[in-house]
């Protein structure tokens, strides 16, 4: 390791209602390979959107290269020498990988694009990575891993010092891995500092020399990569907190009868083989890192996306769901992570929506008895506690929680016994939270049973009567509430196969 | 961002917010516009020029509710102008040249236009194709068709005074020497069970929520493709509607003809205030966009304006109408 090349300290960065980073320092050092680590939400994006300009920092200094930056947006940050390889590649399918490489900045020849003199240097750029891969191959022809080696080519070639990898390894095979491990090293041979985001514990320990953790928006420490242990690092990572009257145990009896079966679901490549059990009055909580293939699973679950395989029971009778309407018949609801997109239509009604998974129920002959469908809904806006001046405002008038809220009346309307909650509380505020929380203790002492996905997990201790944690599309762990610890359940979400 | 808030006692009114601004403002430019064409010209006043508009509002009045179905669900039907003449060459060809009763080409021509448009949705709604392109290409092929099936000629439905006449009766009824426009009947009972059908049955409802929020929709549990497919054949079956509507009032009509008229039916949906993007419309509003469409075509070369600047004042109104769709978009966007 050489000298310091870039220094963050007390970085400091709020939302409105979040305090995203908390006095976060980093510090890394010219050839070294320095892991940044941390739950989902714990603020490693936030603090290197802060770094490449896309955030303005509230307080803090960015120290690089020996002097003060403040970088106003990214472009400037790679100007400067520091670039981000993103986890989603920002590929442009139908140009040549040439043209991706240089986009921007072409080479001309007069007035002219010179597409010859950029193969050129993109070949050039290749071999100095050893890598093989053709400049004038179209880039949606190559397979992920390739684009990944494609983007880090790109970083290469605005001259960068700084290189941060975000989750590059998500989607790539084990060869890919392989390869891109040695990239990474070569360029740590060459004097660059490389910010590694990752959640795979095995693969921090082979490519990175120190490893910072941050949890809740704060810094936690700092540490040597060859001196530490894998439990070291998730000890961090949850840290020491106490969470508000975590649950002890499940109230739902052993022998409560299973409702939902699932066996050897398989849905492209984020479900594999995954079988658990739902029993009646349950809340069955669904764990993982992002990315672990959870919401993937509810959705062919659902109906929603299409599965290879798998068995359904509903009630101990095998049942085919192929589309959403499949599910929705058999009882089951589907309360989506995304509530703007799948759960809500914004620009109608509390009534209209409230209705919508089951109209043919509130018609007077051929048409719709607004009356009665007012009426439910009016019902259900008391029943949760539904903030609205009326069942005929529109739905995007409401708060986060009030459309939650809205989401799962659409449900409990349709009478669904089993109820999916992917994510219920994401950009909720917190007495919301409770809220709905109340509601879902409610929902399972009558007797419904309830799927519950969750990236937070102070939510899935306090909820759930047993909890499934997966892992890239697989299920690694099971646990009673009893023994459950945020321990156990972080060395589940990052067991690889 | 400075949101203001824009309510004052007259947008707060509950008749304003029931029927809806835009509906209102353009009802009122359409007052406006007769009384102005009617101030400025004496022709524009005068019984025969009335009767004139009112025929060239009857066929659009049809397409243009037809096409509100598809625009609502967050498509479009291009195939519906030269649709309505392949429709109406079909039916005349087997009256004039095949002797079949009138009876006949009236139910053969409204057949064409369901069939075309059961086509359009499944090509939409199973093929997943875009609707634009979709109904470009169909309506590519009906127009190739309407030629073939005429040989290339001409089509002349039966005149007033022919036995075979009583079909062009059922949109203007001679009395005592005097016509009387009957197909308004037709137009206001077609535009109450459209209406009714969208607002208050459960097709209808989805066809709303579908272009609203497609996903949501189907993650209720509701079949979208069939209710997608629904509006394609709505908007079929209205063309079918037109082409006998376009017969009774210009009574012939030659083949490859009729395109462009789609654009007048989306331009009047839209000047009605359906959205583009698909959610939200109303056959009332419509039918309000088709008036001020029809009012401001014949008003126009009364005031001495000639056929290119019509096109010109259309299309800003045009511009100013989805600008208040964007605008309406925007708000619910944030």
């Amino acid at each position: 390791m050489g000298d310091v090349i870039l220094t963050m300290k007390g970085i400091d960065k709020s939302f409105p209602g979040v305090h995203a980073l908390d006095h976060v320092d980093l510090e890394l050092r010219k050839g070294e390979v320095h892991a940044l680590m941390g739950e989902n939400g714990a603020g490693k994006s936030t603090l290197m959107k802060v770094l490449t300009g896309i955030y303005h920092k509230d307080s803090g200094t960015i120290t690089y290269e020996g002097r003060e930056v403040e970088f106003s947006n990214p472009r400037e940050a790679q100007d400067a020498g520091i670039v981000i390889v993103h986890q989603e590649l920002n590929m442009l399918g139908h140009l040549t990988v040439a043209q991706n490489i240089f986009i921007g900045r072409e080479y001309m020849k007069g007035k002219l694009i010179d597409d010859k003199k950029m193969n050129e240097e993109a070949r050039k750029l290749f071999d100095q990575l050893g890598i093989d891969i053709d400049p004038t191959e179209t880039m949606s022809r190559l397979t992920v891993g390739k684009q990944q080696m494609c983007e880090i080519a790109k970083a290469i070639s605005h001259e960068a010092k700084v290189i941060v990898f975000d989750e590059p390894s998500a989607a790539l095979t084990e060869a890919e891995i392989e390869e891109l491990f040695k990239i990474i090293r070569d360029l740590r041979n060459k004097q660059m500092g490389i910010i590694y985001i990752s959640h795979r514990m095995d693969e921090i320990k082979v490519i990175t020399d120190r490893v910072t953790v941050m949890r809740d928006g704060g810094y936690v420490g700092t540490l040597i990569t060859k001196d530490c242990t894998k439990d070291d690092i998730i000890n961090m990572m949850v840290g020491r907190v106490i969470y508000e009257d975590p649950k002890t145990e499940s109230a739902v009896a052993k022998d409560a009868p299973v409702v939902l079966k699932v066996e050897h679901l398989n849905a492209g490549r984020m479900v594999k083989d995954v079988s658990f059990e739902l029993r009646k009055g349950e809340i069955l909580g669904f764990s993982g890192l992002m990315g672990a293939g959870r919401t993937e699973t509810m959705r062919a679950l659902f109906g929603a996306d299409p599965k290879q395989s798998g068995d359904i029971y509903v009630n101990g009778e095998k049942i085919e769901i192929r589309t959403p309407q499949d599910a929705v018949q058999h009882g089951i609801g589907y309360l989506s992570e995304d509530r703007k997109r799948y759960g809500i239509v914004v620009d109608k009604s509390v009534a209209e929506n409230s209705t919508m998974a089951s109209l043919e129920n509130y018609m007077k002959g051929m048409f719709i008895d607004k009356k009665k469908e007012n009426d439910v809904a009016q019902k259900y806006v008391e029943l949760l506690r539904t903030k609205t001046p009326g069942v005929d405002q529109l739905v995007v008038n409401l708060s986060g929680g009030n459309q939650q809220k809205v989401v799962i009346a659409k449900w409990l309307v349709r009478n669904c016994d089993i109820l999916i909650f992917d994510e219920p509380t994401r950009g909720i505020d917190v007495g919301a939270k409770s809220e709905i929380y109340q509601l879902m203790n409610e929902l399972v002492e009558e007797g419904k049973s309830i799927i519950m996905v969750s990236s937070e997990m102070t939510e899935i201790l306090r909820m759930s009567d047993r909890i499934v944690v997966m892992c890239e599309g697989r299920k690694t762990g099971e646990l009673g509430i009893e023994e459950a610890t945020q321990e156990r359940i972080m060395h589940a979400a990052t067991l690889r196969e | 961002m400075t949101d203001k808030k824009k309510g004052n006692a007259f947008t707060d009114n509950p008749l304003v917010r029931a029927v809806g601004l835009q509906k209102i403002v353009v009802l009122l430019v359409l007052l406006l516009m007769i009384i102005f064409f009617a101030a400025v010209s004496k022709t524009f006043r005068q019984y025969p020029t009335i009767l004139g508009i009112l025929d060239g509002t009857y066929y659009l009045a049809f397409l243009a509710m037809g096409v509100t179905f598809c625009l609502i669900t967050g498509g479009v039907d291009l195939s519906i102008g030269t649709g309505m003449f392949c429709y109406a060459l079909a039916g005349g060809f087997l009256i004039t040249h095949k002797d079949m009763p009138v009876i006949v080409g009236i139910l053969v021509t409204l057949l064409c236009g369901l069939v075309m448009g059961t086509i359009n949705g499944l090509i939409v709604s199973r093929g997943g194709h875009a609707p634009f392109l979709a109904t470009l290409c169909t309506m590519m092929i009906v127009r190739g068709l309407g030629a073939i099936i005429t040989g290339g000629a001409s089509i002349t439905w039966p005149s007033h005074s022919s036995p075979n006449g009583w079909t062009r009766m059922l949109f203007k009824l001679p009395v005592d020497r005097t016509m009387y426009p009957v197909g308004i009947i037709w137009v206001i009972l077609a535009a109450i069970l459209l209406s009714i059908f969208l607002n208050k049955t459960r097709p209808g409802r989805y066809i709303i929520a579908i272009g609203s929020n497609k996903e949501a929709t189907r993650l209720s549990g509701i079949n979208v493709a069939n209710y997608q497919m629904l509006a394609y054949i709505i908007s079929g079956f209205c063309t079918g509607l037109a082409a006998l509507a376009y017969s009774s009032a210009y009574q012939s009509m030659a083949p490859s003809g009729g395109g462009g008229i789609e654009l007048n039916a989306i331009g009047a949906a839209i000047i009605g205030g359906t959205s583009m993007s698909g959610g939200s419309g109303s056959i009332a509003g419509t039918i309000i966009g088709v008036c001020f469409m029809s009012v401001l075509q014949s008003g126009l070369p009364m005031i001495d304006l000639q056929a290119n600047y019509q096109q010109i004042i259309i299309g800003i109104v045009l511009i100013v109408a989805v600008y208040i769709d964007v605008l309406k978009n925007r708000k619910l966007a944030r």
